[in-house]
């Protein structure tokens, strides 16, 4: 079954065609990687799928259904979530507050009942609680549960931002260079952590990513993208010895 | 009782003591006014205190939680205070129960701020920044201006609007409520400490239980970071217009008390200087720290009262010590200065040096 269907979608800048005709189909389950050389419009493709610009043209369909044109919200309320290449943590909070604001639309209780504690408050926030805690100790953050989010190092910050996006329950998680600035045994840390969400959420991954080691790694399938236009798309070992990629990614 | 009170979670261990703290304070001043201890100066502070405290608290939800800059924060209690004043003063003949009256002023006053609260959230939300406080100002100064010129009076005919004196023309018997810039005199006088503290200790309970529900992490995770907020699905324009609300309303509840406490209710007191005096009060109490709010409107209250004696250079004098205290509170260095003398830090070290010895022996 195909979890996430894109046709024909496309964006301009002024002149710059940013994206241009980018179709693809994900199959439910599926870890695909979306790579390029810098400003190839990974980022942008990201952008077009949450919503945060709107296409020019194209449409995007999440299990079937049209989501093109939604709003970033109505989007994470379809299903799909992301995280951001650079950490966009809610910093003044603590590590599990930050997962429960991922928690936000799934356990509702009104204003009222917060403030004026009323039992449907102790209720849905002890399952909150519990929520948070099981996506944590995936995570192996549950004993910095209540740390200040902008103090935890720096790879942990990256699975929070992960954990967070985890906790609105999607069925396509949007990972934007996961293993951006870490270290190898950090990256071979988080390559397994990204296994386990699989196996335990049956999560759809879409990833973008430089580190050639993790896509070669766990990416069952390729997409290139170059100028904005798709030129590769297949197995991992077809795309990398693919010479029109390596000529975009090293020159001739 | 040790038991269930290490139960309770962190934060409502200090709020329970913090509301404790304040009843305390409370239960002191009535001891004191009763044994006739209390200056009449400190007797007319003491209304103050619970206003400027419900102010500088709800204006905090604004400015850091939602973390947004609003400088009309007088605004919200002008409306407050004129609209619960007019009906008090209309009502007073007919509504004889001085309780059941004060209360639907109360009332009367809350929704008023909170329909204005939520026409200025609206507007408010497509500006950020510095364009938000330039639109929050000039609210205030629109909402003052306006009541200033208002005249409204009746008579056996109903009631009359003017927006110049003397054309009014009320008949014989007729009465004026609001009289242009001289306000609304004679409100009658229902507020009392005791619902100042009261409210006081309301807001403070409202203010802290948001921001440990769920609504009040969306309204913080908005001020982190909008992007993200939107993200995870967080509503924007709901959480930022509620957050707005309930700071206004809270406003306008302590534009209520603040006009029932007074003989001559003025809209020039709720101008400009109000509203920098509340955001003073917020940023140096702490933003985001509630009780820091509170703490502040109390020594800033007391503060010019007490400087009297300085005559024409109070107010310089009263700048100066503003100054200090804030490098006080904020710098590092004095952080670091007050950790390491604080009292909490002395015992640590002492029983660390016991500990010590004991090992050693």
């Amino acid at each position: 079954m195909d979890m996430l269907t894109v046709k024909n979608l496309g964006i301009s800048f002024g002149g710059l065609h940013a994206v241009d005709s980018f179709n693809i189909t994900i199959k439910k389950g599926e870890l695909y990687g979306l790579i390029g050389p810098n400003g190839a419009g990974k980022t942008t493709v990201f952008n077009l799928l949450t919503g945060v610009y709107k296409p020019d043209v194209g449409q995007i369909f999440l299990e079937g259904e049209n989501i093109t044109g939604f709003s970033t919200i109505e989007i994470n309320k379809a299903g799909i979530a992301r995280t951001f290449q650079n950490i966009r943590l809610f910093k003044n909070m603590s590590v599990l507050d930050n997962v429960k604001c991922g928690l936000h639309n799934r356990y509702r209780y009104s204003t009222l009942s917060g403030i004026f504690r009323l039992p449907s408050y102790f209720k849905t926030e002890k399952i909150m609680n519990e929520q948070a805690y099981e996506i944590l100790e995936v995570f192996g953050l549950e004993d910095e549960a209540n740390t200040l989010s902008s103090n935890l190092p720096y790879g942990k910050q990256r699975k929070l931002e992960i954990a967070r996006a985890l906790a609105t329950n999607p069925k396509l998680l949007l990972l934007d260079e996961p293993a951006a600035g870490m270290n190898p045994a950090e990256t071979e840390e988080l390559m397994s952590t990204i296994s386990l969400i699989r196996k335990q959420y049956g999560v759809t991954i879409l990833l973008i990513e430089h580190d050639m080691k993790l896509v070669a790694g766990i990416c069952e399938k390729i997409f290139v993208l170059n100028f904005g236009i798709e030129l590769a798309n297949g197995l991992p070992q077809d795309v990398l010895n693919n010479p029109e990629v390596i000529k975009a990614y090293l020159g001739e | 009782m040790t038991e269930t009170w290490r139960k309770l979670s962190k934060s409502t261990r200090i709020n329970t003591i913090t509301v404790g703290i304040i009843i305390l304070i409370y239960v002191l001043c009535q001891i004191m006014i009763s044994a006739g201890m209390m200056s009449y100066l400190m007797k007319g502070l003491l209304m103050q205190f619970c206003y400027y405290g419900i102010l500088a608290v709800s204006l905090n939800l604004t400015v850091g939680i939602l973390g947004e800059l609003s400088l009309g924060h007088a605004g919200f209690m002008c409306i407050g205070a004129f609209t619960s004043a007019f009906f008090s003063k209309y009502m007073v003949d007919i509504i004889k129960n001085t309780f059941l009256r004060f209360s639907l002023a109360i009332i009367i006053g809350a929704v008023s701020a909170a329909v204005f609260g939520v026409i200025i959230g609206v507007v408010v939300l497509r500006v950020r920044g510095d364009y938000l406080a330039i639109v929050t100002l000039a609210f205030g100064e629109i909402v003052k201006n306006v009541i200033n010129a208002l005249h409204i009076g009746f008579d056996s005919r109903g009631f009359h609007i003017a927006l110049e004196a003397g054309k009014l023309e009320l008949l014989e018997g007729g009465r004026m409520i609001i009289d242009g810039s001289q306000g609304i005199i004679g409100t009658p006088r229902d507020s009392t400490f005791t619902i100042g503290v009261i409210f006081l200790i309301l807001t403070y309970i409202i203010i802290a239980n948001l921001i440990n529900s769920r609504s009040g992490r969306a309204i913080m995770a908005i001020r982190d970071n909008r992007i993200a907020a939107e993200s995870v699905g967080i509503d924007i324009t709901k959480f930022k217009i509620l957050a707005f609300t309930i700071s206004a309303t809270l406003a306008g509840v302590a534009g209520v008390i603040y006009s029932h406490n007074i003989t001559t209710l003025e809209s020039s007191k709720f101008g400009y200087n109000m509203s920098i005096m509340i955001l003073v009060f917020v940023v140096l109490g702490g933003i985001g720290n509630i009780r820091g709010s509170m703490i502040a409107a109390v020594i800033l209250t007391l503060l010019p009262e007490y400087l009297r004696f300085l005559k024409n250079y109070r107010m310089l004098i009263y700048a100066v010590v503003l100054i200090v205290m804030m490098i006080f509170n904020w710098s590092p260095a004095c952080i670091n200065w007050r950790k390491e003398h604080s009292i909490k830090g002395a015992v640590c070290r002492l029983t660390k040096k016991i500990s010590k010895t004991k090992k050693e022996a």
